[in-house]
């Protein structure tokens, strides 16, 4: 049911991903202050722009959970928070290496947008705990969707509030009407923006199939672990 | 911050080169690490369902010679 057109989709995410790094190194022209380095925008923001748009998505689909009790917007909104936290570990560590080439150091503490974003990130970090806390699958669940509401809801306030706050050293990057790029720069970012979100949904939908797979492999170890006239013996175990 | 930031100037290409390496490589290895474990999940997967099948058709087997008629000796 997942898996329903995973496969053009990964054609797509690999096309997308091929075009924009051939954007990045070979179309787009050098920042004419920061030179190569700049290259890092190239992915380190469409990263950022996913994980965080993520993050909202988890407490959208959290809300249809609520609303319908249907475990499968439950399922989407867990995939959706897990991938993006993975994709926060790649903001993180792509933002400090860039930070490190630019500024001298991997981080800088008094910046509102770096701070921000890694209180997002502890604040996702703790909803693996949160939810295996609880050991009954529908309140696991419930509570679940409670918080990612809750903090889905945080992501753009939070947003917002950085964008108002004086920044000391982290660029704006649409800082201006027309987003503050050159055309071709534009161009190449929005490729690489297209490209990333596409990877995780790609991811997402993997994720949601192999999940799928495993739960359908438990129901049938079920079905079939259930005594049947003339049979004694009983399957093992399962495998955890 | 500031006398910072105007101290430290665009990074020549050799310098810059291996930041921007390391993070697109960052990037790769993270999607490889991931899939890497998902190819562990699904081997997983893939093991239990033919443990199932086999049990499935061993039941399925006992089932029918439960079924059949014993054969008569001496026929």
């Amino acid at each position: 049911m997942y898996g329903k057109g995973l496969r053009p989709l990964s054609i797509a995410t690999v096309a997308m991903l091929t075009l924009s790094l051939s954007l990045v190194f070979f179309y787009a022209p050098l920042d004419a202050d920061q030179g190569f380095i700049q290259k890092i925008f190239y992915i380190h923001v469409p990263l950022a722009i996913t994980a965080l748009i993520g993050f909202v998505v988890g407490g959208v689909f959290a809300i249809l959970h609520l609303r319908s009790g249907d475990s499968r917007w439950d399922a989407y909104s867990y995939v959706s928070i897990h991938m993006s936290v993975i994709f926060g570990v790649a903001v993180l560590i792509t933002g400090g290496i860039w930070a490190k080439a630019s500024w001298g150091h991997w981080w800088v503490w008094d910046e509102p947008t770096l701070v921000s974003f890694l209180i997002v990130f502890l604040l996702y970090a703790t909803y693996y705990p949160f939810r295996y806390a609880i050991e009954d699958r529908d309140r696991q669940a419930r509570y679940a969707s409670v918080f990612a509401i809750a903090a889905g809801a945080f992501v753009p306030l939070n947003f917002m509030a950085v964008r108002m706050a004086e920044s000391l050293v982290h660029p704006r990057t649409f800082g201006t009407a027309n987003g503050g790029l050159p055309g071709e720069m534009m161009l190449t970012f929005l490729c690489c923006l297209t490209a990333i979100a596409l990877l995780w949904v790609t991811l997402v939908k993997f994720e949601l199939t192999a999940k799928s797979a495993s739960g359908q492999v438990k129901r049938l170890r079920r079905a079939l672990d259930a005594p049947a006239p003339g049979a004694s013996s009983r399957i093992a175990p399962e495998v955890s | 911050m500031f006398e910072l930031l105007a101290a430290t100037p665009a990074l020549p290409l050799d310098e810059a080169g291996k930041y921007v390496a390391g993070a697109y490589i960052v990037f790769v290895v993270l999607l490889v690490v991931y899939v890497g474990i998902m190819a562990a999940k699904l081997q997983r997967i893939e093991r239990e369902l033919r443990e199932l099948a086999g049990f499935a058709e061993s039941r399925a087997n006992g089932e029918k010679a439960a079924a059949e008629p014993p054969e008569k000796v001496g026929a």
